[in-house]
């Protein structure tokens, strides 16, 4: 049965790569207004991925105006995100960056990870 | 026309519909139903439609069951359902697929709901249970008072009382149909239906919209 299932779930955008946690994308989405469609960027902080099959999602936090954290969350499979750029990467030391959410200014940032 | 299949539930899972956004589906794989009779007033007083589905060895069948399928030449079948229709041109022998129901129809699903076993009042008919503090002992999850005293004298009938909950016939109405695959012959059903995976449910044409 679960084959049938499989095969009516979205397959995985291929424009989507992996992001891990610590990492600053910028993730370009589609956005529908009425006829028109047109690109938005979504930038911020990778603070969890998480592993859910076809609900496979991460989470893109970002501090707006007035240190208003804004967080967002996107599928690995949806349509909509035309593509993802990481623009920098960190040294993180656990899965989840939560505790983020608690911080600001210095104490909030993250030591940058070069990738070989 | 008529609309009306008997399935089996698959699974949930999401698809994403034409703007991208994520829709919680059902699927059901719903026939090939045969239709094995056609209820007529004339001849049984009501008028519907009895189907067919399910393939299955003919050993699994009883004899009685066999040759009520012969009639229409259909292939042994474990589940037989009837469909209360009053316009429809349905013959005794014409096969229906999902190709009946077309994408946004609304349909009802009708299902034999999970089991819950023996089940609490909060549970079985959403009752606040006891408070949890002001030196109150056992009474978190109790039914609390079932009456009044000497008048009546009794407990009224049909009052709600902890006991077996689920595995009841359950109709989900007016569900909006998100996916249909004629070559696997399967409906997405946008939201949950009645029923674990593997149950038999029926789908059917709206009744209230």
């Amino acid at each position: 049965m679960d084959e049938l299932l499989r095969a009516v779930e979205a397959q995985r955008n291929e424009n989507v790569k992996d992001v891990e946690p610590g990492d600053v994308v910028s993730v370009h989405v589609r956005i529908k207004e009425g006829s028109r469609e047109r690109v938005q960027e979504f930038k911020g902080t990778v603070i969890a991925s998480g592993n859910a099959g076809n609900n496979a999602n991460f989470t893109v936090r970002r501090v707006a105006a007035n240190g208003i954290g804004v967080e967002r969350k996107f599928l690995y499979n949806s349509p909509r995100i035309e593509k993802i750029v990481v623009e920098r990467s960190s040294h993180v030391r656990r899965a989840k960056l939560y505790y983020l959410r608690d911080r600001t200014g210095k104490s909030a940032r993250l030591k940058q990870r070069i990738k070989k | 026309m008529f609309k009306g299949l008997i399935g089996k539930k698959i699974g949930m899972t999401q698809i994403f519909d034409e703007n991208g956004s994520a829709v919680p589906i059902t699927l059901i794989e719903a026939g090939p139903c045969y239709v094995t009779q056609v209820r007529s007033v004339e001849q049984d007083g009501y008028s519907a439609v009895q189907l067919g589905f399910g393939e299955t060895k003919p050993k699994r069948l009883t004899g009685g069951q066999l040759g009520h399928l012969k009639i229409t030449d259909a292939p042994p079948l474990r589940i037989i359902r009837e469909f209360r229709s009053k316009k429809h041109e349905l013959k005794a022998g014409d096969t229906l697929t999902v190709e009946a129901f077309e994408l946004g129809d609304h349909v009802d699903v009708i299902g034999i709901s999970k089991g819950k076993g023996f089940a609490g009042g909060m549970k079985r008919h959403n009752f606040s249970g006891g408070p949890k503090t002001h030196g109150q002992s056992d009474r978190q999850r109790s039914v609390g008072s079932i009456g009044a005293t000497s008048t009546p004298g009794k407990v009224w009938k049909g009052k709600k009382m902890p006991g077996r909950m689920g595995n009841d016939r359950v109709t989900a109405q007016n569900l909006k149909i998100v996916l249909v695959d004629t070559e696997r012959n399967l409906l997405g059903i946008k939201g949950s239906v009645p029923g674990a995976k593997g149950g038999v449910v029926q789908i059917k044409e709206v009744r209230k919209q």
